[in-house]
């Protein structure tokens, strides 16, 4: 019997502000599409990357509707990376830091993240071939 | 021997680098396996310029010193035109590294 890989990912930023979100995405698409069991544990302002409110948007600036502008948002990707691990017969187990969601008014995430705590991190680490932790400085 | 994976996502000008690139060099030379994976900014000294001397003793110091190819192409450096020492990969290297359980470390 062959075991799944599992991989640990910590995230911290939150989303729109720093590249160190799009790494850690491009890890998690590259361990989804290998089919890898991927834990991500966000905390702080990583547990606005799946909130279900974030919207695409015009760009008057530019002069650039909805449709030109083409703006990403990270919910959509977390998604597709979700959906991605399934095919592949993976799976994600997001847990968002219940304590980081309450403060900033985060709860309404898109389906598949779950609401956790710390000791989810601990458990995550123990049962996983390695963790990386993204810190925010 | 362990081995090491170390992910340097800043340049020289936004924060302090070196210690890094020294704590790579240190664990090399204590006879261990070193990546060190350059991502986002922390490519820009694998551009030959006045900034890179720190990271070229690194790359001459054992340690496997790896360029994400992604950062290289957004930021327009040319990945035939690297400092002696440091090549250019995949960000598939690092998730390598991840699962053969390399202690990773990110700064």
């Amino acid at each position: 019997m062959t075991t799944r890989t599992t991989l640990t990912l910590v995230l911290m930023d939150a989303p729109y502000e720093n590249a160190r979100t799009t790494t850690a995405l491009r890890l998690l698409d590259i361990a989804a599409r290998r089919g890898y069991n991927v834990n991500v544990f966000a905390y702080e302002g990583a547990v606005y990357v799946p909130f279900a409110k974030q919207a695409p948007h015009p760009n008057a600036v530019h002069g650039r509707d909805v449709a030109e502008e083409d703006h990403p948002n990270p919910k959509d990707w977390v998604a597709a990376i979700m959906a991605e691990a399934e095919r592949q017969g993976g799976k994600i187990d997001w847990v968002q830091c219940g304590l980081c969601v309450d403060e900033r008014g985060a709860a309404e995430s898109i389906p598949g993240p779950r609401r956790g705590s710390p000791a989810d991190l601990v458990k995550f680490a123990e049962a996983s071939d390695n963790t990386l932790v993204i810190p925010t400085k | 021997m362990a081995e090491y994976l170390l992910i340097e996502s800043r340049d020289p000008s936004e924060a302090d680098v070196g210690y890094f690139y020294e704590l790579a060099a240190g664990l090399a030379q204590a006879g261990n396996r070193v990546t060190l994976f350059l991502v986002q900014n922390g490519v820009f000294p694998a551009r030959p310029s006045a900034q890179s001397h720190a990271l070229g003793r690194v790359a001459v110091s054992g340690v496997q010193v790896l360029a994400d190819e992604f950062a290289l192409r957004e930021r327009g450096i040319a990945a035939d035109r690297l400092l002696a020492g440091v090549r250019p990969a995949s960000l598939e290297v690092a998730v390598d590294r991840l699962a053969a359980g390399c202690k990773a470390v990110w700064h």
